[in-house]
């Protein structure tokens, strides 16, 4: 453990940590805790609909006020992070795991599997991706988060898949593949052991990007009331509150505190992914 | 004379592209000797090395591992192939996968290959064989390889080939990147490989001082093709074919009273445009004659071990063997000191 | 080359310190270097990696970057000192009276750019009133002087071959004509025929301009068939400098003497002998001569005296503890062929 404490201080020391990935990260761990631990200390049943006496501004009795509809905000927000958080996650999973693999058995294996997977990514790329998930998600019947996840990943891997694809046939070119194989490595071996810790900087930053796209699709998508309504997210309180013309109602406790989650989830992204790549690439770090 | 790598009539074309053009070398293992190819850039001579070590096939003609046809090996006679014949690198940046400390280079061969039974024994030879190139494990090993210097990295790549002990080191300029003072360690640490352990070394190369001090033989490359052939002691202390000469008096030496370098003929207009069937050397060549254009020269045998490509010598025998070693000096017990 | 040594000198270096700020402490890369070079003058010098030579190419043009800084010492080009002038003045006299070849010159090129459309920035730079006829005249003109020919100018910099690449370098280093020309290791990566022909051609060039040039690398051989004077590095100092020929025939600092006795030639097979041990780590460097630990010659004196620069011959240095008592490096003592680490 102390090995660790030690190696984590050289590597800030070295410059490869840099302040923006302790500070994202830092974000993100707080929005995490929040929505982790913040359930045991809440209870459920004061964010469903009629709740509590409706249109309390923020007060003592209220912490974030409630919303027109009789739900504590404070315990919305404390059930509803997590759940737009989760969206994300599996969306970014399932894209960048989606991609990935892809990506993978194009470059490696060349041929008439990459044209055939290189056609359908470029061509979805090109396609208006909120346009394709308005369709999808209208006609669902039975929408849920799980559901709503999995359409968004389906236009999310593209981007993976292509830097994978791309990453793969560089680092096949290059000379430590040839000395791996001289060393008798077969091309599993080499794609496991030499091409992947290469291309995990790139797999890590596109999946940030993943789950950044896919969290600002889903939260779209649910403002349009797309979603899955009944249940708590960061999007579809945004869409209530919209539905009953919260701004104009002078409401401000219900669509902001979700909106300043949302600023918050996207700046701790934004900041470990620039982070990120200095930790990745050694050769950046500079002190 | 059992042959351990014979290229056989390779030529290697990358479209328009000649790289190699009708090469025909043995390279046998009964007796272990150290011999260069050198040339120019766009030689061939990196490509003769890469397939001599099986990296890329011939467009004509074969490369053969005792016997074998390299290009259609199976998997367990590719694996095999690659325990004998091991390469060292020209460069010393791209040899290394930059994720992994450069312990990676030196401990992966020991594992695969079984080099060591124990922990111990496998940093007791790592430790030794970086020693012997002139590096102190202490400050190389647990490093990155950004964290080394170029020279420091070409060094570590020649301690691996020095771990593994294989039959043959294919060493692509092993010391192009390495100061003078220490170039002799290292160059001396090849030779010792070869006299001690038996190992036979193909030295590629653009420095003919340094293929002069330890090879036996050397073969020269103009543009694919072979130009001179045969003992060191010959082809750069007493070259023949033109293109060697010029080469030879390119070395800057310390030697003062030397003057530098013979005048080149550069390419006029009118031999650039001239069609040549012949010698490709003839655009540059100051003993040019009417039949250099025609057709290319067979290789002659002026002395008893060198041929040259050249028809200034064509009063001499013509070498009755394709393969160019055929010409080459049994190598020396020990250098004349 | 003849050099009028009576001539003024266009470039003395004094005492300069170049240190690299590590974790561990300064790394003394340059230590209190001082030189001086006449106009036409051809200077070499040369060290193993780690010497400081490609630091002090960098430190002469104060194109040093963190985490190197030039700690003291002064660079007085033609009377003006480079350290002690503004950004802006100093941007001036880069390149149009002091110009690099960088190690690597031929990467320096930058690919998507057409070779005079580069040749033109660097002269438009200094220069900003030229008119397009001009600078292309002055492009054609300087093509010639390193040997290109004239459609040379239209091709981007993939299209050339690497002794190509490196003529052109030297054509944008010496557009504006400069009185001093660093070279740091210009044919590292060229093959012998085209390295002779580039150093031809810098040899031409430098002569039409009537410039000194430094020439900085570690073959000796080249160093010795190009340069005038030749300086050899050690462990950031100047250990000798002196005429080429006196210090190949008779060096006078044991390393020079290690140095020249482990060149190789094509005449006779000999051992090949390297020098034993490695230089010193520049961080924290001990007492006295930084050659100790490797010196045949060594004695107690040069465990902790540091050894100064002193007149050992005519118009030859060497900073060695055994100067002023001998006259000249006994024979080295008998060495095996195959030296390991102390």
């Amino acid at each position: 453990m102390n090995r660790f404490w030690a190696n984590l201080r050289r590597n800030y020391e070295q410059g490869r940590i840099s302040p923006l990935l302790i500070v994202g990260l830092g974000i993100l761990l707080s929005v995490v805790l929040f929505g982790l631990i913040g359930p045991f200390f809440t209870d459920a049943t004061n964010a469903q609909v009629g709740a509590v006496r409706p249109r309390r501004p923020p007060g003592d009795d209220y912490l974030l006020g409630t919303d027109s509809q009789g739900r504590d905000m404070w315990a919305l927000l404390i059930y509803a992070t997590p759940n737009t958080l989760k969206m994300g996650l599996i969306a970014g999973f399932i894209g960048v795991g989606l991609g990935t693999v892809l990506g993978l058995i194009a470059g490696q294996f060349g041929g008439w599997i990459d044209a055939v997977i290189r056609v359908i990514s470029d061509s979805l790329l090109t396609v208006p991706a909120i346009a394709i998930l308005v369709i999808i998600a209208g006609n669902i019947d039975r929408m849920s988060t799980f559901v709503m996840a999995l359409v968004v990943a389906s236009l999310g891997w593209m981007f993976t898949a292509r830097t994978v694809r791309a990453q793969v046939l560089s680092i096949r070119e290059k000379a430590y593949v040839e000395v791996a194989r001289v060393n008798g490595e077969g091309p599993l071996e080499i794609l496991f052991r030499e091409v992947m810790p290469n291309i995990m900087p790139y797999i890590v930053a596109s999946f940030v990007g993943t789950v950044s796209g896919s969290i600002l699709a889903v939260i779209g998508l649910e403002a349009l009331g797309l979603g899955a309504l009944e249940e708590m997210t960061l999007g579809n309180t945004i869409y209530w509150s919209q539905q009953s013309s919260a701004v104009l109602r002078g409401y401000w406790w219900w669509w902001g505190p979700p909106i300043v989650m949302i600023a918050l989830i996207f700046i701790g992204l934004f900041l470990t992914s620039v982070g990120f790549d200095r930790f990745a690439n050694p050769r950046l770090a500079r002190r | 004379m059992s042959a351990l790598i014979e290229a056989k009539g390779v030529t290697k074309r990358y479209g328009s592209f000649t790289a190699l053009d009708d090469v025909t070398l043995t390279l046998s293992d009964s007796e272990p000797s150290m011999t260069a190819v050198a040339g120019e850039s766009g030689s061939g001579k990196t490509t003769l090395a890469r397939m001599m070590l099986g990296f890329i096939d011939p467009t004509e003609g074969s490369v053969e591992y005792r016997g074998k046809n390299i290009a259609t090996m199976s998997a367990s006679e590719k694996r095999a192939f690659r325990r004998e014949v091991q390469p060292v690198f020209q460069d010393p940046f791209e040899v290394f996968n930059p994720f992994y400390r450069i312990d990676n280079v030196l401990t992966t061969p020991v594992k695969r290959f079984r080099l060591a039974d124990t922990d111990a024994k496998a940093q007791a030879l790592i430790e030794d064989a970086l020693e012997r190139v002139g590096l102190r494990p202490q400050d190389t090993l647990g490093r990155f390889p950004h964290e080394l210097s170029g020279g420091q990295r070409q060094r570590v790549m020649v301690a691996r080939a020095v771990l593994l002990r294989p039959k043959m080191i294919v060493a692509d300029e092993p010391v192009s990147m390495v100061d003078a003072s220490l170039r002799a360690t290292i160059l001396d640490e090849l030779r010792t490989l070869n006299r001690e352990l038996g190992i036979s070394i193909v030295y590629i190369t653009h420095d003919l001082t340094t293929a002069f001090q330890i090879c036996d033989n050397i073969v020269v490359l103009y543009r694919g093709s072979v130009a001179e052939a045969g003992a060191v002691e010959q082809v750069i202390g007493r070259p023949k074919h033109p293109y060697s000469q010029l080469l030879v008096s390119s070395i800057p030496l310390p030697d003062l009273t030397k003057a530098w370098g013979a005048d080149e003929i550069p390419v006029t207009e009118a031999n650039a445009a001239r069609t040549n069937n012949g010698c490709k050397f003839a655009p540059r060549c100051p003993h040019v004659m009417e039949q250099c254009w025609q057709a290319p020269p067979p290789k002659y045998m002026p002395d008893a071990q060198r041929l040259a490509t050249c028809f200034l010598y064509r009063d001499a025998p013509v070498s009755p063997d394709a393969d160019v070693a055929s010409v080459f000096r049994p190598p020396q017990a020990a250098p004349v000191s | 080359m003849a050099v009028d040594m009576t001539q003024k000198p266009i470039l003395v270096v004094k005492d300069l310190n170049v240190h690299y700020d590590t974790g561990k402490g300064p790394a003394k890369a340059v230590n209190d270097v001082s030189f001086s070079l006449r106009p036409g003058e051809r200077l070499g010098l040369i060290g193993e990696s780690g010497s400081g030579k490609t630091t002090m190419a960098t430190a002469l043009m104060r194109l040093t970057r963190a985490p190197g800084r030039i700690v003291s010492g002064s660079v007085e080009l033609d009377g003006q000192d480079l350290l002690k002038l503004s950004d802006k003045d100093l941007r001036e006299v880069r390149l149009r009276d002091i110009a690099l070849m960088p190690q690597g010159a031929m990467s320096s090129l930058n690919p998507v750019m057409r070779l005079e459309e580069q040749m033109i920035d660097a002269i438009v730079a200094h220069v900003p009133n030229l008119k397009r006829p001009e600078l292309d005249a002055r492009v054609q003109q300087l093509l010639k002087q390193v040997g290109l020919a004239p459609e040379v100018a239209r091709r981007y910099p993939h299209e050339l071959s690497g002794g190509m690449k490196q003529r052109a370098a030297m054509a944008i280093a010496t557009s504006l004509s400069p009185k001093v020309i660093v070279a740091d290791e210009p044919t590292s990566a060229l093959d012998v025929v085209v390295q002779r022909q580039v150093m031809q051609t810098l040899g031409r060039l430098q002569d039409g301009l009537g410039a000194a040039v430094v020439l900085i690398g570690h073959d000796m051989g080249l160093i010795a068939q190009f340069a005038d004077t030749v300086g050899v590095m050690y462990a950031g100092k100047i250990v000798e400098i002196g005429p080429v020929r006196q210090m190949i025939e008779a060096p006078k600092h044991p390393y020079t003497k290690l140095l020249v006795e482990s060149l190789p030639g094509i005449e006779v097979k000999q051992a090949l002998v390297g020098i034993p041990g490695l230089p010193p780590p520049l961080v924290n460097l001990p007492a006295g001569c930084s050659f100790d630990p490797r010196c045949p010659f060594a004695f107690d004196r040069c465990r902790s005296e540091t050894p100064q620069l002193q007149e050992v011959a005519p118009s030859q240095a060497a900073a060695c503890h055994l100067y002023p008592g001998l006259s000249e490096l006994p024979p080295l003592p008998a060495r095996a062929g195959r030296e390991l680490n102390a």
